[in-house]
């Protein structure tokens, strides 16, 4: 077939921030096939410098205000190992049930608000409120939730206040724990399976189309990893967080002012359906029966599948988060200040999990605890060359469907990623390839 | 496309420019009330949750700072068709967080990042909305005060003005009845930041960062009087305030110099 065919889809909607898809095919053969991104550039690590220890997680959390949780757990971590500054186990567990509530409110947001009107053909959220009213309703409640316990714990839930370096400068009380406790395990719990039977009379609805690629996510055999381990990939195996840069070999090209990434192929996946490929043995029971449920088996290569394994970690997370309550509710929560005296200055690396994948913050600080040079690896970056090595295989394959269906399929592939574009346009330091 | 002008219904519109998206994050946090809001209101165009785009708007909200020529187009090209334009979080309202980078010569920034292909993308210095065209109504905070959102929002489409607060956060926070976190030996910006946020940060054990930008008059409530009193300068309490505030900062740089 030679076709000719041009696709434009300028400013993609239901993604957060600026990107275009081009794609350009003469003759039948592929000339392009791309994401372009748009999103003005923020020079963050550039702010950073000089700025008190202290400050650098207020600042690193404004990246993102969609993943503020996930900057600042990271900032926190790399500011605390450049600085030598011991945490308490409370404070480890009060951040990982952080991390679980924002992961879950991020995935059901995107898999429900984001991705789900293109299962039901429709353009946004809104008129599923007429016609889907329970899952919306059920979609607000889980998300009520994670902000509730946002608020609880870290003050806001949106650029929270009081997860500081070494602790918090405000606890929550016991009882504030135990009724977010109750409230996970019934109406939380409850309302997840519901998104997800309704996500699996909708499974039709998924394209299907397979391209296997790197999976690279954090692996801790304790537990199904988000709050630290070492870099995973389902190539080669364990790598050390502090040698990540010979993971992310970061390099730009000239449609994207985001900075790309590669480790042993051209590109690699990182996210949900990373992180379940690498870690899905360790998910808790019931997230375990929900992939089965949903028909996610590891290792899965359909990345329209994200979303699936996106609403398996929402179960996931809601268990743990149950868990690691319990514990804290039988030791006591203890007052404790944060311990913020340094006993050495130097270079940090730290790694989360974050929802949209692997987050790495590198800082290097002086003898005065100020920001010399500092560096960030954000997970929508990484996923961008990964993108597009989906999308040229993904075209060639469909060129005999209508433009719409392929100029849809296209959208769908890049909202499966959920990419959040404001987080990926951090930017510092630049090698350009030729 | 177009969307069908339904009966006496307000059209609303969000747009979005260099930011971090946290405000648009932060209004959707009022579940309840905008189920109720839209009732009154039709959304006509909001990018991060539908595919719809429309000719022209009633109130247009604005989030995100000025920062490439392109964003000067958009949003001359937003004002012409809004009847009120309200500029939503402090990254709209004075540039917020992302004027941090005005300090530098911005073609030193540019080259830093991309070397010698610095013109590949066309960048400026982190302008709020208001640096570019007329703005109607603000909501400050990084994040915006969501509360404060809902009554601008609540205002407008009764047809009525807005009230805005122009007194210092320890207002407000002594309201609460907090330990003062100067007292604490922090460095709270909260003698010198406009109210308007409940004083969330000190009530939260933590310190101000002045996010909302200076009361109108510092000198009024000895604002700096206190800061010394807690052995703080002025020129420390500037360069803490820059974190939000740069570009107000250099208009009002001669505050507290007798
Ligand atoms: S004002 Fe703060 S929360 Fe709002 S968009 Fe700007 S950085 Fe984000
Ligand atoms: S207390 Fe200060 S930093 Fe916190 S929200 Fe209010 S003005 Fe902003
Ligand atoms: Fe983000």
């Amino acid at each position: 077939m030679s076709r000719d065919l041009s696709i434009n889809v300028h400013h993609v909607t239901r993604v957060e921030g600026h990107g275009n898809i081009v794609v350009d095919v003469k003759n039948g053969v592929l000339k392009k096939a791309e994401l372009d991104i748009v999103e003005p550039p923020r020079f963050f690590e550039a702010m950073l410098k000089g700025r008190n220890f202290h400050e650098v997680a207020i600042i690193t959390s404004r990246i993102c205000g969609i993943c503020c949780l996930g900057h600042q757990m990271t900032s926190l971590r790399a500011t605390e190992n450049a600085l030598g500054l011991e945490i308490s186990e409370q404070t480890e567990i009060l951040r990982k049930i952080l991390i679980h509530g924002a992961t879950f409110q991020s995935n059901v947001l995107h898999a429900l608000f984001l991705a789900t009107p293109d299962f039901l053909n429709v353009g946004s959220v809104f008129p599923l409120v007429n016609t889907h009213k329970d899952v919306v309703l059920a979609a607000l409640r889980l998300k009520r939730l994670a902000n509730d316990i946002g608020d609880v714990i870290s003050g806001r839930a949106i650029h929270p206040i009081s997860i500081v370096p070494g602790g918090f400068t405000k606890l929550p009380s016991e009882s504030e724990i135990k009724e977010l406790r109750e409230k996970l395990a019934n109406e939380g719990m409850k309302d997840a399976l519901f998104a997800i039977d309704v996500l699996a009379s909708l499974a039709d609805q998924i394209p299907q189309f397979e391209r296997e690629t790197e999976y690279i996510s954090l692996y801790n055999d304790k537990e199904y990893a988000f709050y630290d381990g070492l870099i995973c990939s389902s190539d080669v195996g364990l790598v050390p967080v502090e040698e990540y840069e010979d993971v992310t070999n970061e390099f730009v090209v000239p449609h994207s002012t985001s900075k790309h990434t590669r480790f042993n192929r051209s590109s690699y996946m990182v996210g949900a359906m990373a992180r379940f490929n690498n870690s899905h043995k360790l998910l808790k029971p019931k997230a375990q029966e929900v992939a089965k449920k949903l028909g996610l088996i590891a290792p899965c290569h359909n990345p329209y599948m994200i979303t699936v394994a996106q609403m398996v970690e929402v179960v996931h997370c809601i268990e743990d988060a149950i868990d690691l309550m319990d514990i804290l509710l039988e030791r006591g929560i203890k007052d404790e200040k944060p311990n913020q005296n340094p006993t050495r200055f130097g270079r940090g690396i730290a790694s989360t999990e974050v929802p949209r994948g692997i987050l790495f913050h590198d800082y290097t600080y002086n003898r005065k605890g100020q920001i010399e040079k500092a560096n960030c690896v954000i997970p929508t970056g990484q996923n961008l060359a990964n993108i597009d090595d989906d999308m040229k295989k993904l075209v060639p394959e469909i060129l005999d469907e209508p433009k719409e269906e392929i100029t849809k399929k296209l959208e769908m592939l890049v909202r499966a990623y959920d990419p959040c574009i404001s987080c990926s346009v951090h930017m510092l330091d630049v090698t350009f390839e030729e | 496309m177009s969307q069908e002008k339904k009966n006496g219904k307000l059209k609303v519109a969000f747009f979005d420019f260099t930011s971090c998206e946290g405000c648009q994050l932060n209004k959707l946090n009022f579940e309840n009330e905008l189920l109720d809001l839209l009732k009154y209101v039709d959304i006509v165009e909001f990018r991060e949750a539908m595919d719809d785009k429309a000719e022209e708007y009633d109130i247009a909200f604005v989030e995100g700072s000025i920062s490439t020529p392109s964003c000067v187009q958009r949003i001359y090209d937003i004002r012409r068709r809004s009847k009120i334009l309200v500029a939503l979080g402090q990254c709209a309202v004075s540039g917020g967080i992302n004027a941090m980078r005005n300090e530098q010569p911005l073609e030193k920034v540019q080259e830093e990042v991309y070397g010698e292909h610095k013109y590949l993308f066309p960048s400026m210095p982190a302008l709020p909305v208001s640096a570019v065209v007329k703005v109607d109504y603000e909501v400050r905070g990084c994040p915006m005060s969501a509360p404060e959102y809902l009554h601008v929002f609540k205002s407008l489409v009764l047809g009525r003005k807005p009230e805005t607060k122009d007194y210092a956060v320890c207002v407000e926070c002594k309201l609460k009845e907090n330990e003062c976190v100067l007292e604490k030996g922090m460095f709270c910006l909260g003698p010198i930041t406009r109210a308007g946020c409940d004083a969330i940060c000190p009530s939260n054990g933590q310190y101000c960062t002045g996010c909302r930008g200076l009361v109108s008059n510092v000198n009024k409530n000895g604002a700096v009087e206190m800061l010394k009193q807690h052995g703080f300068s002025v020129e420390e309490a500037l360069k803490r305030m820059k974190m939000f505030n740069t570009n107000d900062l250099e208009k009002e740089i001669c505050w507290g110099k007798e």
